[in-house]
């Protein structure tokens, strides 16, 4: 298990093993990688428990049930498989401040949960927006030819690139 | 295809852990859980990103169009528009920039100890979520649908076989990992 223990692999190894992953993620499951709907799950099951059934008879959720399925066990198993990785190559370790960061804006925490936040909740809604994120579009529904996706790669892309020379 | 498999629902959810686990492994061996590697990206400093999403896909589509040529999987396009997929991945590149981890990645870098993901970015996302949810039935009257497109992938918009269209895909994509590979660092 030596290459469990090595802090990194070669991009070109990480990126084909994801593209065998979707073989069989389509073969056996007849899924593709994806991970964004489990968030609006969670979100309705969250508020399910705050507000009471009334939540399921929203249309959105009507179209996408509060159940826990393939992908929602997906997501589990990343969080897992990232544990697992990081802790095996001894890189497992708590920061809230990521290093180019603080090198631009400091190591204050609340500014960069703040931002976060703010990065999150765009996310949660423009991955709902769009159908799809970065494994659903960029990977499984690029691989597929898929239109929706190619179109929102380029607007994905070319907004994250934007944003990101305007913050730095 | 696999019917009574795909249709074994509690075998389904472990299939489902167990890739996930092997995803995770993935992106966390790859830096995509990374904040610096992924703002890296976008300010053009680090190509990790760009290399492992062209290799992904060039080693996927070819599996997947050979597997569908054999009937054993089926393809699954989500429907585009303008409105919909335009508008949505311009809020997702938004927030991409600014969060610096992606819904999949998110998770991960959870599990690897970085907080910011969880304080900041996994509650935001649900946040984020739950408000779409409940602007859906406007959004989907008014915005989502605007500029719909028929097809749904690109060789049933230019009426071509699929083929003719992965190869030279293929080709252009390891054009660009060797230019990345020679000029990119």
């Amino acid at each position: 298990m030596h290459w469990l223990q090595m802090q990194s692999w070669s991009p070109y190894v990480v990126g084909a093993a994801m593209g065998v992953l979707s073989w069989f993620t389509f073969l056996l499951s007849d899924k593709y990688l994806s991970c964004s709907t489990t968030y609006a799950r969670l979100s309705g099951m969250v508020e399910r428990r705050l507000r009471g059934s009334v939540v399921e008879q929203k249309a959105f959720y009507r179209k996408t049930p509060l159940i826990v399925d393939w992908q929602f066990m997906f997501v589990i198993g990343i969080f897992i498989g990232a544990f697992l990785s990081a802790f095996l190559s001894d890189s497992l370790h708590l920061e809230m401040v990521p290093e180019l960061w603080r090198q631009h804006f400091g190591d204050t925490p609340v500014l960069r949960f703040l931002v976060a936040f703010a990065g999150g909740v765009l996310m949660g809604i423009g991955s709902r927006w769009a159908d799809g994120c970065t494994s659903g579009h960029a990977i499984s529904g690029a691989l597929q030819l898929a239109i929706s996706s190619w179109i929102a790669v380029v607007f994905l892309f070319a907004s994250g690139v934007i944003v990101a020379q305007l913050m730095y | 295809m696999l019917d009574r498999l795909h249709q074994h629902r509690r075998l389904q959810l472990l299939l489902g852990l167990l890739m996930g686990v092997l995803f995770g492994i993935l992106l966390q061996k790859g830096g995509l859980t990374h904040y610096d590697v992924v703002l890296g990206q976008l300010l053009f400093r680090d190509w990790t990103v760009v290399k492992i999403m062209l290799s992904a896909i060039i080693v996927g589509a070819i599996g997947i169009f050979l597997l569908r040529s054999f009937g054993h999987v089926r393809l699954q396009p989500k429907p585009a528009s303008v409105g919909g997929s335009a508008i949505g991945g311009i809020i997702f590149g938004a927030g991409l920039a600014t969060l610096g981890y992606c819904p999949g990645t998110v998770t991960g870098a959870m599990g690897q100890g970085s907080y910011d993901a969880l304080t900041g970015g996994f509650f935001g996302i649900l946040v984020g979520a739950g408000l779409f949810a409940h602007c859906y039935p406007w959004l989907d009257k008014h915005i989502l649908n605007k500029g719909r497109i028929q097809a749904q992938t690109l060789p049933e918009l230019w009426g071509v076989s699929p083929w003719t269209l992965v190869l030279p895909m293929i080709l252009v994509m390891g054009l660009l990992l060797w230019l990345i590979e020679r000029f990119g660092g």
